[in-house]
């Protein structure tokens, strides 16, 4: 069997490559995860990446990937061709941190995906500092009754279980779910051995 | 939430991160991993239709001139250094090709200035060279770009810490856990030992992220050839459990 190529981290200076807007380059994908005509009930996720002194890092990219309104991932291992794929939305979102840790993202919440697990989005968070990137997953605060059956989740420690579960707001833009991600010390993100 | 038979129970999912190949997130030698590293126990996890699925990028994603960073940021000239091409193969633990998965690739130019805007190294942009480029791998999981060497640069981790000459790749291959951000060296860089991020990798796994150089894909009167394989997690050869 062969092994692995090890993991490096992505260093400080990834963002004319991998989050290029800024350089007038087209990125694989932004915050902006949807289009007028998505389906859905549309959300802002947003947070802040804070170091294990709790300083905001400037220079992390985030990763989302997730089901579409109906449940449904574009992608071939999903067949459910039952449920519907949305032309406009493909699931997938990168952005990188600004000057205060921030990070955000404009799409639509998830839905359930059939299988007992309560709806989310599974998340990647790569920085300088981390030669391996860290998986994590966001649910939904106001999904509690899902949450309470969602046997990953419940496998969390009862104590680190909030880490996971963004808190509805509604903003003056609409609905917004706060995430904040700790990448170490007493809050620090539950992190999946993915 | 819709009552529908999910397809994952039947389909095996992706060999676990081999933690004997890849680098703890604390290596305090590397300074910065000592504030950003997770210190609690990763939380295992079965995986499901979530693991098996991820972005999808390939061929279609790909403009003209991304594979070839030695064009794709002239303004108004050739950009200056030693032409390179990479080549090399994406296949899983067990051998199989990746065929159509998407490489992004970005590095400083020859005298290792990055183009980013927070690089204030004392060296000269290249007003011809841009430094990122994507390319994708063909149906025997075979990729290739052009670029130009990147040069070392001082990163002041420790007194006098200079990176070794390397080129950053990201992929994400089949599913969302089989992502993979490295990097990779050149053969015979003194800084090689010195370095912390390297390093932070552990022996016996660090060497295979430095790339061969090979005659046969050297370009005569044109560019240096290497050669970087790259490994992704394989599949299980059980389905998953629900």
């Amino acid at each position: 069997m062969l092994k692995q190529t090890p993991s490096q981290t992505v260093g400080p200076y990834f963002a004319y490559a991998l989050t290029p807007q800024p350089y007038g380059r087209v990125g694989l994908g932004s915050g902006t995860m949807v289009d007028p005509d998505t389906r859905g009930e549309r959300i802002r996720i947003e947070g802040r990446v804070f170091d294990g002194t709790g300083a905001p890092v400037v220079d992390a990219v985030i990763e989302l990937w997730q089901a579409n309104a109906a449940g449904r991932y574009r992608h071939p291992a999903d067949t459910r061709d039952q449920l519907e794929l949305d032309p406009h939305f493909t699931g997938f979102g990168r952005t990188g941190t600004d000057g205060q840790g921030l990070y955000w993202f404009d799409t639509v919440k998830p839905g359930a995906l059939g299988d007992g697990q309560a709806p989310h989005v599974n998340v990647t968070v790569l920085a300088r500092g981390m030669l391996s990137h860290a998986f994590t997953r966001l649910y939904f605060h106001d999904e509690a009754g899902a949450n309470a059956e969602d046997a990953l989740l419940q496998s969390v420690p009862a104590d680190r279980r909030a880490t996971l579960v963004a808190r509805r707001a509604e903003t003056a833009g609409g609905v917004a779910y706060r995430f904040d991600i700790h990448l170490q010390g007493d809050d620090e993100t539950v992190f999946f051995d993915a | 939430m819709t009552d529908v038979e999910t397809t994952d129970a039947k389909s095996p999912g992706y060999r676990p991160r081999d933690w004997s190949q890849h680098p703890p997130y604390l290596s305090p030698e590397y300074k910065s991993t000592v504030l950003r590293s997770p210190r609690k126990a990763l939380i295992p996890m079965k995986g499901s239709l979530s693991e098996l699925t991820g972005p999808v990028f390939g061929h279609e994603s790909l403009d003209a001139l991304d594979a070839d960073l030695t064009r794709n940021g002239r303004v108004n000239g050739e950009p200056l250094g030693e032409r390179i091409i990479v080549t090399g193969r994406v296949l899983d633990e067990d051998g199989r090709p990746v065929p159509n998965t998407l490489l992004e690739v970005w590095q400083a130019n020859s005298v290792g200035r990055y183009v980013h805007k927070w690089d204030q190294h004392d060296a000269p942009l290249d007003p011809n060279f841009f430094g990122a480029g994507r390319c994708a791998t063909d149906e025997n999981g075979r990729y290739r770009f052009l670029s130009v060497k990147p040069g070392a640069y001082p990163w002041r981790n420790h007194h006098n810490a200079w990176r070794p000459a390397h080129i950053h790749f990201s992929l994400f291959g089949p599913s969302f856990v089989t992502r993979l951000v490295t990097q990779m060296y050149f053969p015979g860089d003194p800084l090689l030992p010195l370095d912390p991020i390297y390093n932070g990798v552990p022996e016996g796994a660090r060497e295979r992220l430095v790339s061969r150089f090979s005659i046969d894909v050297t370009e005569p009167e044109w560019a240096l050839g290497y050669e970087f394989d790259i490994v992704l997690r394989g599949r299980l050869e059980t389905p998953m459990e629900g």
